[in-house]
């Protein structure tokens, strides 16, 4: 534990010295990034043992604080999430480094680099909290530090936007958690986390800090409805912050939820339902409106939505599976849920980061502007079709291992289940597939725009690799992809710990993995063995170079390709009903017609529909409060002693 | 894995090409021509791979791997189902969603190789492409569910062989379930073939295609590929179709495998037969021929699981 | 698996066929082929069947739904010259989920419904559930009043089917029913006309544009 916390110190303290080099920009960012790099190595070691089935170290401590203690522990579950903040974080520094050192002498980089040192030790501090007051005070530094890079470009309106509403939600989001320690410490002295669950509750009690829970942890991970913060916020971060910001951060509501489950015993069933529930709507919703998006981040953010309802959907089956007493089902979809938190921290970090990369390098985030990026930047490209085979759950690559869990538990579910149990699982299957559809559309979309074909603009087909330093971390990332995808039955007996549960299920839930990993092994081979029978067909003969296809028409610009709206529009089409994209067109006019336009936007529907409407109503309530605030200091004073009066005269 | 388990997929391997000989073949009896040779799909596959290669300048690595790619996704795929009785060498709880995601491998990158082009033809029938199968998809996947709970199994030689080997408490027992799972992966076999009433693998208006046009810039050993692997998923699904309606078992691998093959060359007769004797639905139409074919995976489910 | 569960689940089809088709000739298609589907059901279930009544009540019924309704609209489109394409409210594909999702209702209601005397199959009543809400579900989202007749149709259908299989008199409810939905036909029939003549089309949304 010492370890843990010096690694944290390092962390922390680095961060601190960048803050004072401020002025030498290129010496604070190499302090605060080399700090992390080593602060996170140093941590990691206690981390990967507490992991890989070690013993889980404490440390406890008294606190002055009213229902406060030092109270600190990395069990296994912990440390897998401390895991994924200390493997991306330090990656995304490094890859952020050459981007805030070219901002040198238009703002000052200290804050930057001291928050994100910051984020990451209060991420992990978050995970090995086991006191609520401590575990509270964490989850608000980890909010400041992000809120402050979150708004970052604050010189953008759209951005302090951004802030606000992140600021809003997240507080929202908070003030559940209170409510949620409060209600299951209120017989106790203490919010240690072992007090609270040997506490007596009762079932309504229970029930009503789950959802205390699900709401205050599901607004950090992105739940649909909660989720609404999420598309604003991480477009307005620097790149390299979104990539943790999705990674690390979302996924900490995910622990919270996960560490719920696990601190009052077996869950019943009911909550599985909810869960899934939730899991289907921010599946569902995230795809359809990601598949709506032109901005490349706000996309991205939106399948971040996705992945944490798939998250959802297997805590639900894991949940069914335990209240159910199907060990074999639980351990399939918390053993799945959990695998999908690597892997999509991996892969969301990499889609983000080289993203990032070609932002940078194209000057634009709009993917109807770019196209022809894989000629111009073969890594960088490369490396995100990894990403976007890997988010498509498409074997051979990490995906499709965590997905292909919880749909074995679901099947499970439906195929051995009583009938509720069997219609639980076949709402999984079906969400899980029409998902898994939609995401490949989404990501064939992006793709497709971006990187292939010609570009759409000059300045786009000016574009360039970025330099080795910002390149590295994203091939470090998409080898990450391929090798938890190969090793996918090892990382789940390595993370059985993290489970809880019953370890003698565990071979169902391997077994299968071994043969995807012989499929997908079978699958590299073949492609190869075909690559190199292509290549011996070939040699020899005539491989010339021609324009495309082009139908016989004369003069082909960049600009007749299609486009990511018109790709997505039958789609978009279909979901009309959950979108609220607005279309403003000019329809061309006259015998010679000039000019024409046809456009598109989606905002988040909820937001639109649901959260915009409430708040202006509530604005609107409390603009009549506007008298009470003078201005004169005489009718302040007033105030107070009013207010003491009262309290005075209320305690009588 | 005995060697009798390598009798399916040898079997796909050499008389996939063969099924799409039997369409065309039924289609010109209907049309009232001879038609073209048996063997016109072996001689074709042979003159491409004789062929040089032309590329086009704006296409990138991901253009000339997504043939290899996609054979190579069916490749593994063809593993995965039974002929029949006789099982599969690739066979675990779970290798359905395993050959659906396979398939998605095919999808990914022949949709990613056509829009390498930046052709707008190639473009429009990717978009197509993936609207469809993201809707076939959960019938798929949501029939093959049906056929889990109803079997009690969760691979697919072991539903296949299950509701071949008992045919009495199977199909006499729930009958309308597993017909309506039939009709169900019936349409998503016509509908990820590219068959009519989807698509028509015969059209000539890059406007109306939808797999054709995905294709356009491919020739050579890559178009060879491409249509190898087309031919064994048209096996892939229907030796699924095939071994739910057909459920003989004999108890002789070889036996059953080669029932399955002749029920395999009826369901190619069938496509032609309904290649000949309808039209192409129009492409607004095709989202709700698929989301019927998911209601009736639905459907199934509901009688499967219906009280009683 | 008998004959019965057959032609429910013919039944259950052609009410999905109904929430999925894009014409008015084919819905009313539909709806007669569902009209004989249920007559020939009279005979097989066996509360009524053997009897003399029971084998009129079901040629009857037979011969008014499948055959004598269905000219009388297809008459109508004639000579209204109605464009073909039915314009829901809600999409077909949504409509046809609805109708999935109603039959799983159906089946959940049906199970926990206490019957005084056992039905001919266990999936009549969830059948002659379906058929009901898919009939109300068809009056309400489509525009064109003829569809909305076919709606009742289809509604009538499903009450009928229930009575076929539980009520000891099903001929009484039936014959109520039966010269409602009647009145219903003509009265429609009438307004079909006259909705035409005024309007040009046969939209029942134009009709709340005569309100004040």
């Amino acid at each position: 534990m010492e370890q843990v916390l010096l690694g944290l110190a390092a962390l922390v303290l680095s961060g601190l010295a960048a803050l004072v080099l401020q002025r030498a920009a290129k010496l604070a960012a190499l302090v605060a990034t080399g700090g992390a790099v080593l602060g996170s190595a140093i941590a990691l070691v206690p981390v990967l043992r507490a992991l890989t089935g070690g013993e889980a170290p404490s440390l406890h401590a008294a606190w002055s604080v009213p229902y406060g203690s030092l109270s600190l522990e990395l069990d296994a579950l912990s440390a897998l999430f401390a895991g994924i903040v200390l493997v991306l974080s330090p990656l995304a520094w490094i890859q952020g480094v050459g981007r805030l050192v070219a901002l040198e002498g238009k703002r000052s980089l200290g804050p930057p680099l001291f928050f994100q040192n910051l984020l990451a030790a209060s991420m992990v501090l978050v995970v090995i909290a086991r006191n609520g007051v401590l575990f509270l005070l964490a989850w608000e530094v980890m909010f400041t530090a992000s809120f402050f890079l979150v708004t970052f470009h604050d010189d953008d309106e759209s951005v302090r936007d951004a802030g606000w509403t992140y600021l809003v939600a997240t507080h929202l989001g908070t003030a559940f958690l209170f409510g949620l320690f409060v209600l299951l410490g209120a017989g106790s002295q203490s919010f240690d986390f072992d007090r609270l669950a040997a506490a007596p509750h009762t079932p309504v009690a229970t029930g009503l800090a789950f959802v205390f829970a699900l709401v205050g942890f599901g607004t950090k991970a992105g739940f649909v409805p909660l989720h609404s913060w999420l598309p604003g916020a991480y477009p307005a971060a620097p790149h390299h912050v979104t990539a943790v910001l999705s990674g690390a951060m979302s996924k900490m509501g995910i622990y919270g939820i996960a560490r719920f489950l696990t601190l009052l015993g077996p869950p019943p069933a009911w909550w599985g339902w909810v869960l899934v529930g939730v899991g289907l709507t921010s599946g569902l919703f995230g795809i359809i409106s990601a598949l709506a998006q032109k901005d490349l981040k706000r996309f991205l953010g939106f399948s971040s939505i996705e992945n944490v309802g798939v998250v959802a959907l297997g805590l639900g089956v894991g949940v069914i599976g335990q209240a159910t007493g199907h060990p074999v089902v639980a351990v399939m979809g918390h053993g799945g849920a959990l695998l999908h938190v690597i892997n999509h921290a991996m892969m969301k970090g990499l889609l983000f980061l080289s993203a990032g990369s070609i932002a940078d390098a194209t000057g634009t985030r709009e993917m109807e502007k770019q196209g022809g990026l894989l000629k111009r930047m073969p890594r960088t490209g490369s490396a995100f079709l990894v990403g976007a085979v890997a988010i498509s759950a498409l074997p051979p690559l990490n995906g499709f291992a965590s997905e292909l869990l919880i749909y074995l538990g679901a099947a499970r579910e439906a195929t051995l289940g009583s009938t509720s149990t069997a219609v639980h699982g076949l709402a999984v299957i079906g969400a899980l597939a029409l998902m898994g559809g939609l995401a490949a559309a989404a990501f064939t979309r992006v793709s497709g725009a971006i990187l292939l074909g010609e570009p759409r603009t000059d300045a786009v087909g000016r574009a360039s690799e970025p330099s080795l330093l910002a390149g590295a971390p994203i091939f470090v990332l998409a080898a990450a992809c391929l090798a938890l995808g190969l090793g996918a039955q090892v990382v789940l007996e390595a993370i059985a710990p993290a489970l809880s549960l019953v370890r003698a299920s565990l071979g169902f839930a391997t077994g299968p993995l071994a043969y995807v990993v012989v499929a997908s092994c079978a699958l590299l081979l073949l492609v190869a063995l075909l690559a190199t029978l292509r290549l011996a067909l070939l040699s020899g003969r005539r491989v010339e170079a021609a324009g495309t296809w082009d139908c016989g028409y004369v003069r082909p610009t960049a600009r007749i390709q299609y486009t990511a709206s018109s790709f997505a529009q039958p789609l978009v089409e279909l979901f009309s009903g959950a979108l609220r994209t607005r279309r403003s067109t000019v329809l061309p006019a006259g015998i010679f017609p000039k000019e024409a336009s046809h456009a598109t936007e989606t905002p988040d529907a909820l937001t639109e529909e649901v959260y915009r409407p409430v708040f202006t109503a509530i604005r609107s309530a409390l603009v009549r409060l506007h008298g009470l605030q003078g201005g004169r200091l005489q009718v302040y004073v007033l105030y107070i002693a009013l207010t003491l009066l009262f309290l005075l005269i209320f305690q009588l | 894995m005995s060697p009798a388990t390598l009798i399916p997929p040898i079997l796909a391997l050499v008389l996939a090409p063969f099924l799409l000989a039997i369409v065309n073949r039924t289609k010109a009896a209907f049309a009232g021509r001879r038609g073209q040779p048996w063997l016109q799909q072996y001689y074709d596959l042979a003159k491409l791979l004789r062929k040089g290669a032309v590329y086009s300048r704006t296409t990138t690595w991901v253009f000339r791997a997504g043939p290899i790619v996609s054979l190579a996704a069916v490749l593994v795929a063809t593993a995965i189902v039974p002929l029949g009785g006789a099982r599969a060498p690739l066979s675990f709880e779970g290798d359905i969603v395993l050959l659906a995601y396979l398939l998605g491998v095919v999808r990914f990158f022949t949709v990613l190789a056509a829009l390498d082009t930046g052709s707008p033809f190639e473009g429009m029938g990717a978009s197509r492409e993936v609207q469809f199968s993201a809707l076939a998809e959960p019938a798929l996947l949501l029939g093959l569910a049906a056929l889990a709970r109803l079997t009690g199994k969760l691979s697919l030689s072991e539903i296949v062989a299950t509701i071949s080997g008992d045919p009495r408490a199977t199909w006499f027992a729930e009958g309308p379930a597993l017909v309506f799972v039939v009709v169900a992966l019936a349409i998503v076999f016509l509908a990820e073939n590219a068959r009519i009433p989807v698509d028509d693998p015969n059209t000539h208006l890059e406007l109306t295609m939808i797999h054709e046009v995905m294709v356009l810039d491919h020739g050579g050993v890559d178009l060879a590929f491409i249509e190898y692997g087309a031919a064994l998923k048209l096996w892939v699904l229907g030796s699924i179709v095939v071994g739910l309606v057909l459920p003989v078992r004999t108890g002789a691998v070889l036996v059953d495998a080669l029932v399955t093959v002749l029920g395999l060359g009826a369901l190619a007769v069938a496509t032609g037969a309904v290649e000949s004797s309808m039209a192409r639905l129009r492409l607004l139409r095709v989202p709700q021929l698929l989301v019927g074919a998911g209601a009736f995976s639905a459907l199934a489910l509901i009688f499967i699981l219906m009280p009683r | 698996m008998g004959f019965i569960e057959i032609l429910l689940v013919l039944v259950i089809v052609t009410d999905l066929a109904l929430l999925g088709a894009s014409r008015i000739n084919s819905c009313i298609r539909f709806a007669a082929a569902q009209g004989i589907l249920l007559g020939v059901l009279t005979l097989v279930s066996g509360a009524e069947g053997h009897t003399l009544r029971g084998i009129a009540l079901a040629i009857v019924s037979a011969g008014v739904k499948g055959v004598l309704f269905p000219a009388l609209m297809t008459r109508a489109i004639r000579e209204a010259r109605v464009r073909r394409e039915i314009e829901p409210v809600v999409g077909y594909t949504t409509s046809v989920l609805v109708g999935v999702a109603s039959l799983a209702v159906s089946l959940w209601i049906s199970s926990r419904l206490p019957l005084v005397r056992p039905a001919a199959s266990t999936l009549v009543v969830p059948t002659a559930f379906t058929t009901i809400l898919v009939g109300l579900f068809l009056i309400l989202s489509r525009k064109k009043a003829l569809n909305q007749v076919t709606g009742y149709l289809v509604l009538e259908n499903g009450i009928y089917s229930f009575g076929v299989a539980l009520v000891e008199a099903p001929f009484l409810v039936e014959l109520g029913v039966l010269l409602d939905v009647f009145v219903a036909v003509f009265v429609m029939g009438i307004t079909i006309f006259h909705i035409n003549r005024t309007f040009d089309r046969i939209d029942t949304d134009l009709l709340s544009s005569l309100k004040d």
